[in-house]
């Protein structure tokens, strides 16, 4: 069960936990999802959000961590087809 | 869009493909278990871009084929009664049950709605007092928070007006039962990410050393099923079998401990039926006693019946990675996704739809205009 | 809001309406749908063939080849970001004249109005119809009026037609796509059916995205001056640019290859597009084409529409190739190709 996107946390609102809701941006569109299973998350966290509710908070660090290991490959020949 | 757009870059997937060509030594046959992991292969050619030796086998990822059809027709049937509002997410639309599809129940005049969210079906009760509104609940773990959450949020309402239709699976039980068929032939799998968001991966370390098979918990885009192959494909030719986790940035090993935390007080482990599988014990979500009150099969009274799925629909042995698409003699013919015949047909994640979208097969029929 | 030829007047014509919703009465045939015609649609579309009131119109067109369309909107909800279905209504029988290479002249209207609706509300439509028409440079010069029952909820349905005049000797059609044919396509994609989407299913996006719903005669009427040979156009519609490609290549019988990366698709759109799972390539354009035009010629043609506010956003996206059998294949942003299939059915939005 899959389709989950990453968006920026623009504000938050909400006091009890389990309503804690955030306007979300995704890529342009502002759109609302639910806090309450993140948290720790803040303004400025990017977050995973499925069906309306953020399940995670993006981990920036490990985010990278492919795209130093594809710098660190060696080029090789051209993949033929 | 950031987190996103970047793991499809091209030359990326070419340097992760180039290193997967340069370690694979032997045949391999990986299973990737979430349907969206299935549809971004076949979309983005994926598997393309492998050394032949590696085989993709699609799993039975995709809680919109694996409902059964008996589910299905109670949904259809609890749709069709006066002063019902039904809601679902979009992708139950269209699949069809013994005779109609809730699309057309919808055509009939009946009140049938598409949320995006759990939540906004808990709103369409408050703002409907006067009506019953019905949830159907589909999904792996990855959704069962946000149901959870919507039936928690209606018991603190006091709603007498919302109920859920629940039909939550479980993927490890079905890893299990896979690999624990006599006839499986596949020696890794690629774990279903968001699902492991939820829920975590502690789960796939007992499986992964009683099967002796690498699992990797794998992303979606196309650099994270490339990066997700390479690991488990460097750990077979190492003779490794462990759970690592690609997935890193959405991913934690403990999961979500409060999604987790509610759906436990929420929901229970319960047999399920899997459309093209049979029943696997402990294998899905059901109501627990405290929150009984919301499940719409008690309240509507739906009798359970024995449904007979097409004698031509071999999706069972797809699901299982035992035949391919294109081996079906409907496939293409009497089964297509117009006029489905079976599980993996009926949602565009499955692995039928996907290989019928985007793959020429010789068995593709003429365009109908 | 789409900015309007200065020349047209937004100062409202029409009369008050003593009924303040569409009555049975109204579709009857007698004085109530006497006094809807003049009062309203009358007064709106004012033109001499209209005003003449007869069973039918009559005019005169140049001895050339015409070229003829007919259409229906019952879209939902009728007002939209960007549009509505009385303007849609206009610019696309005025599209699908133009897919000839023809200069679309007069346009028909019935509507088919449920008992209940506001006349507020049909009062906008027409209104929005009557500036669309001015803007286009055409006339709506016939019409029907039927009332019927309501179901659910009061709704508006419009069937048009339209005439236009080929002023060319261009035969323009899918019998004339070739091999080596360049495929441009007019601006970005999946605006209408997204600013739909999200109207509709209440699936309220903070930021609003405008339905794309605009006339596109005037490029097309431009590259045809400036004497370039267009062998298809086509415009987007229902099921995208997917449909479209793969209907072009069915009818002429051959193998489009076209490249993801190529087709513009704004950031808006794609964010909404990957939050409710569907594919920009299937989603609906009102304002979109495109065009197959000789390898020789694609450059130039290419310059003409980019010069046009409406086709700004023109580029090449592939190419019609030598081999068969005839489908739409897409390299994918990832280098692999695959095939770009007609998307079955509406699009709904999934979360698995």
């Amino acid at each position: 069960m899959c389709l989950a996107i990453p968006g920026k946390i623009v504000s938050i609102s909400g006091v009890d936990e389990l309503m804690r809701v955030g306007r979300v941006n995704f890529g342009g569109i502002v759109k609302e999802a639910s806090l309450a299973f993140v948290p720790h998350a803040r303004v400025s966290d990017y977050v995973i959000v499925h069906a309306g509710f953020a399940l995670n908070t993006v981990d920036e660090d490990e985010a990278r961590k492919i795209f130093n290991y594809l710098a660190k490959m060696e080029d090789l020949t051209e993949l033929k087809e | 869009m950031k987190f996103l757009d970047e793991y499809r870059d091209a030359r990326a997937a070419q340097k992760l493909a180039r290193e997967i060509h340069r370690i694979t030594t032997r045949s391999w046959k990986i299973m990737e278990v979430c349907g969206g992991q299935t549809h971004a292969i076949v979309k983005f050619g994926i598997d393309e871009l492998l050394p032949s030796q590696i085989e993709l086998i699609h799993g039975p990822g995709c809680p919109v084929c694996v409902t059964p059809l008996e589910i299905i027709d109670k949904a259809l049937k609890i749709a069709a009664l006066p002063n019902v509002i039904f809601t679902s997410f979009g992708d139950m639309l269209r699949v069809p049950g013994s005779s109609a599809d809730l699309l057309s129940i919808k055509a009939q005049g009946h009140d049938v709605r598409i949320v995006y969210s759990p939540l906004d079906a808990v709103k369409i009760a408050l703002q409907n007092p006067s009506k019953q509104v019905v949830f159907f609940g589909v999904g792996f773990e990855t959704t069962a928070p946000a149901t959870a959450l919507a039936i928690f949020r209606a018991s603190q309402l006091g709603l007498t007006n919302f109920s859920m239709l629940i039909s939550h699976v479980l993927v490890p039980p079905a890893i299990e039962t896979l690999m624990s068929s006599p006839d499986c032939r596949v020696q890794a799998f690629l774990a279903a990410g968001h699902v492991c968001t939820v829920m975590g991966f502690e789960e796939y370390f007992p499986l992964a050393a009683r099967f002796h098979v690498p699992i990797v918990v794998t992303g979606f885009e196309p650099l994270d099923i490339l990066h997700g192959i390479l690991m488990t494909v460097t750990q077979l030719e190492s003779g490794r079998a462990e759970v690592e986790n690609q997935y890193a940035r959405a991913v934690r090993r403990q999961g979500n401990r409060p999604a987790q935390e509610l759906i436990h007080k929420v929901f229970k482990v319960v047999p399920r039926k899997w459309r093209g599988l049979g029943e696997i014990a402990q294998s899905g979500l059901g109501l627990s006693d405290a929150y009984a009150h919301f499940d719409a099969e008690i309240r509507f009274g739906v009798a359970t019946h024995v449904v007979r799925e097409p004698k031509e629909c071999i999706a069972g042995t797809i699901l299982q990675g035992l035949k391919r698409p294109a081996e079906c003699p409907a496939f293409g013919k009497l089964c297509t996704p117009e006029h489905p015949l079976g599980a993996t047909m009926v949602s565009s994640e499955g692995a039928c739809a996907a290989y019928y979208r985007y793959r020429p097969f010789a068995a593709k029929p003429e365009v109908v205009a | 809001m789409k900015t309007l030829d200065p020349k047209v007047n937004l100062a409202c014509p029409l009369p008050r309406s003593q009924y303040p919703a569409i009555l049975m009465a109204h579709g009857g045939g007698g004085r109530l749908t006497h006094r809807l015609i003049e009062d309203l649609f009358g007064k709106a579309f004012c033109n001499p063939i209209l005003d003449t009131r007869h069973d039918s119109a009559q005019f005169t067109v140049p001895s050339r080849r015409l070229a003829m369309t007919t259409d229906s909107y019952v879209v939902q909800p009728l007002f939209f970001p960007g549009g509505d279905i009385g303007s849609m209504a206009v610019y696309g029988t005025v599209n699908d004249i133009a897919m000839s290479g023809a200069r679309p002249l007069y346009l028909s209207c019935g509507f088919i109005i449920q008992e209940g609706t506001l006349m507020e509300t049909l009062k906008q439509v027409v209104l929005s119809m009557r500036n669309a028409a001015a803007a286009c440079g055409v006339q709506i010069i016939t019409g029907d009026t039927k009332v019927v029952e309501t179901r659910e909820k009061p709704e508006l349905f419009i069937n048009t037609s339209g005439i236009g005049v080929i002023e060319s000797d261009l035969a323009i059609g899918p019998a004339n796509v070739r091999p080596g044919d360049i495929v441009l396509l007019s601006g970005d994609v999946g605006r209408h059916g997204m600013a739909i989407m999200a109207a509709r299913e209440g699936l309220q996006f903070d930021s609003m995205i405008e339905s794309d719903s605009n006339a596109v005669h005037e490029p097309i009427l431009k590259l045809i001056a400036a004497g370039l040979e267009i062998h298809c156009l086509r415009d987007l519609t229902r099921g995208g640019l997917a449909a479209a490609l793969n209907e072009i290549s069915e009818s002429a019988n051959v193998r489009i290859s076209i490249e993801e990366k190529l087709i513009p698709v704004r950031e808006d759109v794609h964010a909404a597009c990957e939050m409710l799972g569907m594919d920009p390539l299937h989603v609906a354009n009102e304002g979109r084409f495109i065009a197959f035009i000789p390898r020789q010629e694609a450059a130039k043609a290419l310059h003409l529409l980019q010069q046009h506010p409406v086709s700004a956003g023109s580029t090449v996206i592939g190419e019609v190739s030598e081999t068969l059998p005839p489908m739409v294949t897409l390299k994918s942003a990832i280098g692999t190709n695959r095939i770009l299939d007609m998307p079955s059915g509406e699009q709904l939005p999934r979360i698995c």
